[in-house]
């Protein structure tokens, strides 16, 4: 009822618009779409410093003899005479990983199209708190200012890697990047922790109660229910992370033992006593594993929907899709000790957590084969966005094919903390999510910006993104078999590794060439703002309410009343009794089109 | 090999730009559609090309098990690992199967079901009956892999000091090297803490405890082979991992807290060192030892020694700027030799008395 309310009044109050300056409506805009495009904009640029990142680490470990000026111009004083410094080689991993993790796939993803599509797809206005929205993003922006100023302190950025544990973190005698640098990195997440819950806790809001008429749960759009869900698991998990950042805090600064114990360094006894790292990694990983699904499941989303649409076919086992994302989101709050099966915890609690972490495996299996059945007899629109889909399905199964081997205690034992973990995360978290991001680039850009990306940039930019992916994750496998342990600075202390080295080599080659690639994108990405083809307003011939929109963006959305919902927003393809499309010469019908005569609901 | 490597990687840069030639030349001949949006044209293409990758993720497969295979460990070197072993060779070829099916599947579709302006979709939106078996099939499939790797795990971890004459030994982690402490003719280590550590005393030995006397510390892991050993872990700093690959054996190492890890040695590194596996692997080494030399002598530095295998033991935790070079050598040898090394260590006792008369 309250939604049915909240038309009535939208629409009444439509009429009067507040005066729109530079700066509101640009700079502090409350507009969930230009908020969107901000935190899109923010998030690809923090994506460039991640990507670098890897790269100049990547070069290290192909050519670790070998000096570069590019080295010296960058990294300064830890890049003299172009060799790289080993501390800042650990500084480099640990942002490459924070930045990615955080402020790429976190906040660009789902900040992104969160912002973007819940009001637009559910049929609201804005957000519940448009307000509460702004202040969210520019909490998002201090965080990664201040995180890319951390690189600029004296004895280098935090390098304890992304996990930040506990003793290195906590004391600058034990690596240089734990003092300033470890300061501003738990400042700058604790502030991205704020914006991420104003946000999340936004999200909720928004589609529990602005849907529009007719817009039940069970006819919401796929990406929707990610969104959602998503949000829940972000406001249940980012707060343990906040306290174990303040504890940690409290043990740099204020001489607590949360976490230290026993500690003689730098030729003194810490006063510590009492503490344990191991609680630690029990809270970061009560976020850490969550947050794999918050980096996860809105990319799934996106895919649902974007195969749906252009394999002109409604996704398949609708109901299961939601199940499965339910599941995956109980499941991933319970499974956290997989990353410590070796950390000195009770061997019993390595048993649990190898039972609910298989038990992952199930709904994710049940969503892989439903995109593959979605394909099946399709007529399938190859848009570079679709590409991308079909993509993230390849690297989802091929990274979650290995989680099977990571998630059982006793194979954990011997490829814990090698590469072959490094290639299992990246192609199942890293490189499936920026595929949904890039699916959602493609797909969603005439929505955001009113013009086309060029469709042939899109196949360059996919393919050799594809095979470069691959190319880079594949043999990494293998030299994680090889028991090569990662955040290792050079292997040739190890003569045993030194066959590896040409392995490396071939990495890092496909890692250049898939960075490159990404320029293309950009490219593509910023002169399309400019310069692409004016958008009609349903390019891809979709179902769901957005698109019901007009092309230029206004405030509030639909210029006249919000649209009413009559039906789910996958009857793509489908036919009367006698064979003719619902809506004869077109093989969609949208959300907001009746039910028509002779029509039957053919889904459950 | 870099050769072939670099071949292989130009190869494929070329086929990328030969494809963006052809997809930039289509899109020139369609000129006039310019609506950004796939055509036929581009479905039929776009759908080939994802024939064509699933072959590549094939030949690729193919390649990294072909290339790679001499990189997999050899076999383990304990006695829990050929479980372990048989676990992961059981699970491989389990996940294996599945990719090759479902991304074959997967691509063959992509392929199969391009677009094209005269077909129609099939409304397809459940079946219960599919749903349930692919529901049912990795329940079943998964229990079966949870019960085997619980039952292994439980094996490995279960670790008890009373059963047959274990060794114990501490191996004690700092930034960034190992000591290991073995407990002496009692068997019991004394107690230790950081607190303890003085002039010869690195390791925080409790000077009071009777039974840390006779303990001896080394900084080389000897192992006799076939008797169980109990490791005891301790850190003086950061988190380290004890991480021996050979023995398929990994345990953190934890400042404040002991953890343990235990395994029974079943190959000398005179057995490991003459397989048939390690003979091949070093003499690979070597070789590209012998090669990187003449580079390094041609441009004045010194010449790499020749590598000869040993067992050891690496730090697999994050631990700091040399974290790259925190390692152990291990060495398995029988009994006899083992005690023949031990009896050359000196004790704890010996240490504080030799120190004490400096």
């Amino acid at each position: 009822m309250a939604a049915v309310a909240h038309v009535d009044d939208h629409a009444e109050d439509h009429g009067h618009h507040h005066k729109e300056t530079f700066i509101t409506k640009y700079i502090f805009s409350q507009d969930h779409k230009m908020i969107s495009k901000q935190y899109l904009v923010t998030g690809l640029i923090m994506g460039i410093i991640g990507i670098a990142m890897s790269i100049l680490f990547r070069m290290q470990l192909a050519w670790p003899d070998h000096k570069f000026t590019i080295f010296e111009v960058l990294l300064g004083k830890f890049g003299t005479d172009g060799v790289m410094d080993p501390s800042i080689y650990l500084a480099l991993v640990t942002i490459h990983g924070t930045i990615m993790v955080f402020f790429v796939l976190t906040a660009g993803l789902s900040g992104t199209f969160s912002n973007l599509l819940i009001p637009l797809q559910i049929g609201a206005r804005d957000m519940a708190s448009g307000f509460l929205n702004m202040v969210s993003y520019w909490l998002f922006f201090l965080s990664s200012v201040i995180m890319v100023l951390s690189l600029f302190a004296e004895a280098g950025p935090a390098s304890a890697g992304w996990t930040i544990y506990p003793p290195l973190s906590a004391l600058p005698q034990a690596i240089g990047g734990s003092g300033t640098g470890m300061t501003l990195w738990l400042v700058s997440m604790a502030i991205f922790i704020a914006s991420s819950l104003l946000g999340s806790l936004n999200y909720v809001v928004t589609v529990i109660n602005l849907r529009t008429k007719g817009m039940s749960m069970t006819r919401m759009p796929l990406t929707i229910w990610a969104f959602f869900v998503t949000a829940i698991i972000g406001v249940i998990s980012f707060p343990v992370l906040l306290s174990a950042a303040l504890l940690l805090i409290m043990d740099r600064g204020f001489g607590t033992s949360f976490y230290l114990s026993d500690i003689y360094i730098a030729g003194e006894v810490l006063h510590n006593q009492g503490g344990s790292p191991v609680l630690f990694e029990h809270l970061f990983w009560f976020l850490g594993h969550p947050e794999v699904y918050i980096v996860l499941l809105p990319a799934l989303g996106i895919t649902s929907e974007i195969i749906a649409t252009n394999a002109r076919k409604p996704i398949f086992g609708y109901r299961a899709m939601v199940a499965s994302i339910l599941a995956i989101a109980f499941l991933s709050t319970i499974v956290w000790g997989h990353h410590m099966f070796i950390s000195g915890m009770n061997p019993f609690l390595g048993s649990v957590f190898t039972f609910t972490t298989l038990l992952i495996a199930i709904p994710s299996a049940v969503k892989s084969f439903n995109y593959i059945t979605t394909l099946w007899k399709g007529n399938l629109q190859y848009n570079p966005a679709m590409l991308f889909s079909i993509g993230l399905v390849s690297t989802f199964i091929t990274g979650g094919l290995t989680g099977i081997i990571l998630g059982d205690s006793t194979l954990d034992i011997n490829v814990h903390d090698t590469y072959f973990v490094v290639a299992h995360f990246h192609l199942v978290m890293g490189i499936s999510a920026l595929y949904g991001l890039f699916a959602g680039v493609y797909h969603w850009f005439p929505k955001m910006y009113g013009r086309m990306m060029n469709k042939n940039l899109g196949y360059v930019h996919f393919w050799i993104t594809a095979i470069g992916a691959y190319g880079v994750f594949f043999p990494m496998h293998f030299i994680g078999m090889a028991g090569l342990p990662r955040r290792y600075y050079k292997n040739s202390e190890f003569p045993y590794f030194d066959d590896l080295a040409d392995t490396n080599v071939l990495i890092t080659v496909f890692a250049i060439i898939t960075a490159a690639a990404q320029l293309v994108f950009l490219y593509n990405f910023i002169s399309s703002i400019f310069y692409g083809k004016k958008a009609e307003q349903n390019p891809w011939k979709s179902n769901t309410l957005e698109w019901t929109t007009p092309v230029e963006h206004v405030h509030g959305n639909w210029p006249g009343a919000i649209p009413e919902v009559h039906r789910w927003p996958y009857d793509y393809s489908k036919t009367r009794e006698d064979g003719e499309y619902v809506i004869p010469g077109q093989d969609y019908v949208t959300q907001i089109t009746p039910m028509q005569e002779n029509e039957e609901e053919l889904h459950h | 090999m870099t050769v072939f490597l670099t071949i292989v990687v130009v190869a494929l840069i070329g086929i990328s730009l030969w494809q963006m030639s052809k997809i930039l030349k289509i899109s020139q001949v369609s000129g006039s559609d310019d609506s950004q949006v796939a055509n036929d044209k581009d479905n039929n293409l776009q759908g080939k090309l994802m024939l064509a990758f699933v072959v590549f993720i094939y030949l690729l497969t193919i390649f990294c098990f072909v290339q790679y295979h001499s990189f997999f460990l050899p076999e383990s070197a304990s006695e829990h690992g050929v479980d372990y072993d048989r676990l992961m060779l059981i699970s491989m070829v389990l996940i294996m199967f599945v990719q090759i099916i479902t991304q074959g599947l997967l691509h063959f579709f992509a392929y199969k079901y391009r677009g094209n302006k005269e077909n129609k979709a099939l409304f397809f939106a459940d079946n219960d009956k599919l749903e349930f078996i692919w529901t049912i099939i990795p329940v079943i499939v998964l229990a079966g892999l949870i019960i085997y790797g619980l039952f292994t795990w439980t094996d490995i971890m279960n670790i008890d000091e009373e059963e047959g004459d274990p060794l114990i030994v501490e191996l004690y982690a700092y930034q960034f090297d190992w000591r290991a402490r073995y407990a002496g003719a009692d068997n019991v280590l004394g107690k230790a803490n950081v607190r303890f550590i003085e002039g010869v005393n690195t390791l925080g030995v409790d000077a009071s405890d009777l039974y840390g006397m006779d303990d001896k510390i080394t900084n080389e892991l000897h192992l006799p082979v076939n008797r169980k050993v109990i490791f005891k872990l301790r850190s003086q700093d950061v988190l380290h991992s004890a991480y021996m690959p050979f023995f398929r054996a990994q345990m953190n190492v934890v400042p404040g807290m002991i953890t343990e890890f235990s395994y029974t040695p079943t190959k000398t590194s005179e057995e490991m060192r003459n397989s048939d596996f390690m003979v091949e692997k070093v003499a690979t080494i070597n070789e590209i030892r012998k090669e990187k030399s003449k580079e390094l002598v041609a441009a004045g530095d010194e010449a790499l020694e020749r590598y000869e295998f040993d067992y050891y033991l690496l730090c697999n935790k994050i631990c700091g700027a040399s974290h790259y070079n925190m390692q152990m050598k291990i060495v398995v040898e029988s009994e006899k030799d083992y005690n023949a090394w031990l009896k050359t260590q000196k004790t704890f006792k010996e240490e504080l008395t030799a120190q004490a008369s400096n």
